[in-house]
């Protein structure tokens, strides 16, 4: 318990610290999340979820945490700029682990929207949070949500009230910045009503070069009839850590797209745990991976059929390259009487080195009998006689293959729905092949 | 042009070509009949580069140069060019950037800026109505999902784009009805100049008659047994390829 | 709903079917004191009268599973085994006063009459022909048939135990070196209290010229049995092997802990079969034999072959990864099984390939059937190591439920560290086609023997691996089990 014994200690010196800067309902939790982790710690690579991430590792060295919410002398909108051409949102911002209310986009949400601060919203509407705020994301089965909820003083809160749709996507730059290698605590909570519809798009950017850890957990809702895409975008850099856990809930009839693509990042680990609670509720997740030098991404997965006639699909690809390691954990949970369900689940992984390496591990497991499940997962190169093919026609090898790479890797950007996002990501990963860019053109944050 | 020399060639240890030779001049067409395990193909993809052969023994040149030293693409941009019998499907490339690619690259290889964007649209659209192709085409990905036909047919629109000095056509029509061998074969015609030569390898006469060959080999185990005019294809369509066993045994 | 109460009661008749190897061989066996120290480990050696050498290794066999725990990764529901509580050996030929390895002439008639039962006559001119026989009954090898022909040639056939004595230095050489005694718990186990199984040597460029096989029975009451089985083919050679096993009912369960060892040198091959059926538990899930076994065979020469072929219908719990390390360059593994499992039983089963060599070629053919309440895992491992260029791997599981009771899971892993690998897997699960039983149905085919056909039909990739008369027997033993079985 080494790794832990830094976090127990700062907890229990600042606790009030913490509360301080933070609000009642967050601060309700703390205390039975500190007994947790005490109890808990990192989860170890014994723990199957944890197999391929050495989680204690990565919070072993000392960060600082910014528990006093000093203020971080920086107008993201003045020097970020989306470089997302055509892509129309309404554009927040959280900085390490502070939503950004310095000056609001005079974006009009939807009457009864909110995109807000958590602790904000806490304050305001205690009531309200108090119902959602840590009831996906249980501090008592996990050490890293327990760390989270320990730490964390505010976060993102949306709220899409009964029927309301909103159209222009909801944009959210995550950006870490730092003058000391920075430990964050992120949270998140998402409530898309009965009937709602939004699009939600994070993007995780880390604009100095110091070490940072962030972990963040998302709580998200989605009603009856509800519908919801959410988008999540690495874009860090060698020197990040992100420790991701997002627990989804959907409710009958509901649709859910979760999208998570990693194009830049040091060590990523995200957990997604969907739960299908009403029936007829149809979840889409995706999952696209380029990674090279040292870099880790370990994404591990459960949809959880919990009643009859759901229907979930899941896609993930690795491209993995240098010394790169890439893991992908998918179970798939039918329950008993889940009846009519529908599952498939792919993940494809090319491994251009021998010293990259590729952990996967499709699972089902299945206590109904009129179901429709299958996975499939390869591990492999490029096909041989479509790179010949392209050889014949001219194209040299290397220019083939980086063709067919990127063919490889848009399958999963075909997925999003938002065209213009769509576009700029195709022709971001044909430059992140090509190894041009390791940062975004259009924002003063990246140079 | 093309000149081969005592080819010996094998796949996986196993020696298929026993010594052909076989020189095509500028502007000739030259046809390759053989029935199936002949060699064939073989041949046409050793001309073509094709990893998985072995050549043992022999020579080609291309206009001098020695072919067997050159990298598939260098000798596509040499120009040659050859239809496959069977295109490989090539999901998520579209034929639009897999045709700008294959362009632009033989354009860097002769020393020429890529080609403008609109300059390549408009040249897809012209050349795409030689082969009488569906412009929707354009937009899927290479091969994926295009029919027997449609395969075949996009080979030659690739050829119209990529105008090779000499062309091998693989059994382009197998597998093609009446009208799409038509439309391959007059495709071809029209794209053929006075000095473009090409090599012709298919079981039957009826491509034939659309292409007329100048010069006819009849492949048989791995080596030539016979070379003569356009009346060998006739010869073949009334006995068969028996007839040339026996004369060398 | 009037289909489904019909299909209630097919699932009670075949809950209610007879297991049909339950009886007891009444015979005087001689029976150590329950319990596990060093000591009935020291017992065990010396009634089998071994050399100081293998009493040293499962001394230390022993000494180390005591620092070790029951592992609890499987998807299984595992009852706690008191190991005090087990008697370690029992010898049912002991009453002719013969000792050690009971010699031929002195079988006692009743064990003559049980294997006749079992359809295992230890009689040669009565044999199968083209078969020879290895009859261990608890923890002693009966009688090994067709031995002195199986000699001409140069074959060893013999118990383990036997081989012992004969042949030490072979014995010595490769017990334990494809599956050490650190290798896991129930490993350890074994190698500390192993009595009997079969050895078995094929010299340099033999082809075997029968099929072999080892009969394994359990009859006593409160022992375990601990199987301990070694073949080694040495180059260019080829032999076939089956193994087969039942178990007498009774209420409380009993365990069978085995080891196999396997060695492949120089482009030999080995085929090595099993048809499990131990006891299964009654329909309450009661009784039952736990079937904890580790097998595997170590690819060691260049071109070598192996596979593994299981149809796995017994027990109350099957523990089981038949494995495959692919050292030599261009070897080859393969691994077919079917699972089935009604009641109350649970298997978690598969196999792991680990590609070590160049050119190294594996395939997985996995098919699970699940009925009743039980639950049926796929589990395996395909791992590529990083100099095991051009490394190809094919799995394919599938899973078939039969009423909605009963879970079938898939637990695939994969770790790849070679780029030139190319591994694939896939996996589906679905519930018996009613568009095909409706057909059979349409033809005249009662549902019972619908649900038979089918499933055999399922099976079939993996039955057909079986030699001739095992594919036979498997076929009705899937038909036994699942007639009518559906959900």
């Amino acid at each position: 318990m080494n790794a832990e014994k830094q976090y127990i200690d700062l907890y229990s010196e600042c606790r009030s610290l913490i509360a301080e800067h933070s609000a009642l309902v967050l601060n309700a939790r703390r205390e039975e999340a500190y007994e947790d982790f005490r109890r808990l710690g990192f989860p170890s690579q014994k723990v199957e979820r944890y197999k391929y991430t050495d989680v204690a590792a990565a919070f072993a060295p000392n960060y600082g945490l910014n528990l006093r919410h000093i203020d971080i002398p920086l107008n993201p909108y003045d020097v970020f700029r989306c470089d997302v051409p055509n892509l129309s949102t309404s554009l927040y911002f959280v900085v390490n682990d502070r939503f950004y209310d310095k000056a609001l986009p005079k974006a009009t949400l939807p009457e009864g929207v909110e995109v807000m601060s958590l602790a904000e919203a806490a304050t305001k509407n205690p009531h309200f949070i108090e119902k959602y705020y840590g009831r996906l994301a249980r501090s008592s089965k996990d050490g890293l949500n327990a760390l989270n909820t320990m730490f964390c003083q505010d976060g993102l809160f949306i709220h899409v009230p009964k029927g309301v749709v909103v159209e222009r996507p909801l944009q959210i730059i995550n950006i870490l910045r730092a003058d000391v290698d920075l430990m964050v605590n992120r949270r998140v909570l998402i409530v898309v009503e009965d009937g709602a519809e939004a699009k939600v798009l994070f993007c995780d950017h880390a604009i100095d070069d110091h070490q940072f850890l962030a972990t963040q957990v998302s709580e998200v809702y989605v009603g009856e009839n509800a519908h919801l895409e959410l988008y999540e975008l690495e874009e860090t850099h060698v020197k990040s850590h992100r420790f991701a856990n997002t627990y989804v809930d959907q409710q009958r009839s509901s649709v859910a797209t979760i999208d998570s693509i990693t194009l830049h990042n040091g060590l990523t680990r995200n957990r997604t745990d969907v739960t299908l609670s009403g029936e007829y509720a149809e979840t889409r997740m995706f999952g696209c991976v380029i990674a090279d030098k040292q870099q880790h991404v370990d994404n591990n997965t459960l949809i959880d059929h919990r009643v009859p006639n759901c229907q979930s699909t899941e896609l993930y690809k690795y491209v993995l390259d240098g010394e790169a390691v890439g893991a992908f954990a998918g179970r798939v949970l039918v329950r008993e009487g889940a009846q009519k369900t529908t599952s498939q689940e792919t993940n494809a992984n090319l491994v251009a080195t021998d010293t990259a390496r590729m952990y996967t591990q499709p699972m089902l497991e299945i206590y109904a009998d009129d179901v429709k499940c299958s996975h499939g997962s390869t591990v492999g190169q490029l096909n041989d006689e479509a790179l010949f093919y392209m050889r014949q026609r001219g194209i040299p090898d290397a220019e083939a293959r980086m063709l067919l790479k990127f063919a490889f890797a848009g399958e999963v950007l075909d997925s999003i729905t938002l065209e213009p996002l769509r576009d700029r990501l195709h022709y971001r990963v044909e430059k992140r092949f090509r190894g041009e860019l390791s940062k975004c053109e259009g924002c003063k944050l990246c140079k | 042009m093309l000149e081969i020399k005592n080819l010996h060639a094998s796949i996986n240890g196993k020696e298929i070509l026993k010594g052909i030779s076989l020189t095509i001049r500028d502007g000739e067409v030259h046809a390759l009949m053989g029935q199936n395990g002949a060699g064939k193909s073989t041949l046409s993809n050793i001309i073509v580069g094709h990893p998985a052969y072995e050549v043992t023994q022999g020579s080609i040149t291309f206009n001098g140069q020695d072919l067997l030293a050159m990298a598939p693409e260098e000798r596509a941009h040499a120009g040659i060019f050859l239809s496959f019998q069977q295109p490989v499907e090539i999901p998520g490339v579209s034929m639009n950037n897999f045709m700008r690619a294959a362009l632009n690259a033989k354009r860097k290889a002769q020393g020429l800026e890529p080609i403008p964007a609109t300059e390549f649209l408009k040249l897809m659209r012209e050349r795409r109505k030689i082969v009488e192709l569906d412009s929707k085409l354009a937009n899927r990905s290479v091969n994926e999902g295009f029919s027997g036909g449609e395969k075949k047919r996009n080979e030659i629109f690739q050829m119209a784009m990529l105008e090779p000095s000499f062309a091998i056509l693989d059994e382009t029509d197998s597998g093609l009805d009446v009208d799409a061998l038509r439309i391959v074969a007059e495709g071809f015609n029209k794209l053929r100049k006075p000095e473009t030569s090409a090599l012709v390898i298919t079981h039957y006469q009826r491509l034939l008659d659309y292409l007329k060959p100048d010069i006819i080999h009849v492949l048989i185990g791995g080596t030539i047994v016979h070379t003569g005019g356009p009346e060998v294809a006739t010869m073949i369509e009334n006995g068969g390829f028996e007839q040339f066993i026996m004369h060398n045994s | 709903m009037e289909e489904r109460s019909k299909d209630n009661e097919l699932l009670r008749e075949i809950a209610d079917k007879k297991y049909e190897y339950g009886f007891t061989t009444d015979v005087t066996t001689d029976i150590i004191e329950k319990g596990l120290s060093e000591d009935v480990v020291r017992l065990i050696s010396e009634k089998k009268g071994e050399p100081e050498w293998l009493l040293d290794f499962r001394l230390k066999a022993f000494r180390h599973w005591q620092t070790l725990e029951q592992p609890t990764w499987g998807h299984l529901d595992m009852p706690e085994i008191d190991y005090q509580d087990i008697s370690y050996y029992a010898d049912p030929t002991a009453q002719k006063g013969q000792g050690v390895g009971g010699k031929e002439q002195e079988i006692d008639p009743e064990l003559m009459k049980t294997f006749d039962k079992l359809g295992i006559p230890l009689e040669e001119r009565m044999a199968l022909s083209g078969m020879a026989v290895d009859a261990v009954m608890d923890s002693v090898s009966v009688k090994t048939t067709f031995r002195e022909r199986l000699k001409e040639k140069g074959i060893i056939f013999c118990s383990i135990s036997e081989a012992v004595r004969e042949h030490p230095d072979l014995v010595r050489q490769y017990l334990g070196s494809v599956v050490p005694y650190r290798d896991n718990f129930f490993a350890a186990l074994n190698s500390a209290v192993f009595s009997d199984g079969s050895f078995v040597y094929i010299p340099k460029g033999v082809r075997c010229p029968m099929e072999l096989s080892t009969y394994f029975r359990i009859n006593a009451r409160g022992t375990g049995q601990f199987e301990r089985t070694l073949i080694v083919a040495d180059d260019d050679s080829y032999v076939s092997y089956l193994e087969g096993c039942t178990a007498p009912m009774r209420d409380e369960n009993q365990l069978h802990a085995a080891i196999v060892e396997i060695v492949v040198m120089e482009r030999a091959e080995v085929k090595y079969s099993t048809v499990q059926n131990w006891y299964p538990g009654d329909k309450e899930g009661k009784g039952g034999v736990l079937n904890l076994v580790t097998k595997r065979g170590h690819l060691r020469g260049a071109n070598s072959r192996l596979s593994w072929t299981q149809v796995e219908t017994g027990s109350a719990i099957t523990w089981k990864y038949p494995s495959c390390v692919l050292q030599g360059d261009g070897s080859q593994a393969e691994f077919y099984s079917v699972a089935l499992t009604n009641n109350f039983q649970q298997a978690d089963t598969g196999t792991k390939m680990i590609h070590l060599g160049k050119n190294t070629k594996s395939t997985i053919i996995s098919k699970g059937i699940s009925a009743g309440r039980s639950q049926n895992a796929y589990r395996g491992l395909v791992r590529v190591a990083k100099n095991a260029d051009g490394a190809r791997n094919y799995s394919s599981c599938d899973s078939l439920l039969l009423g909605s009771k009963c879970g079938a899971h898939t637990f695939p892993y994969m770790d790849v560290q070679n780029p030139t690998a190319v591994v694939e897997h896939e996996a589906t699960t679905s519930k018996i086609s009613e568009d095909q039983l409706f057909y059979c149905n349409q033809r005249g085919i009662p549902l019972e023997d619908a649900v038979g056909l089918i499933v055999n039909g399922y099976a079939k990739d993996v039955l057909n691996k079986l030699p001739m008369e095992f594919a036979a027997e498997a076929q009705k033993l899937l038909g036994v089990s699942l007639e009518g079985a559906v959900g």
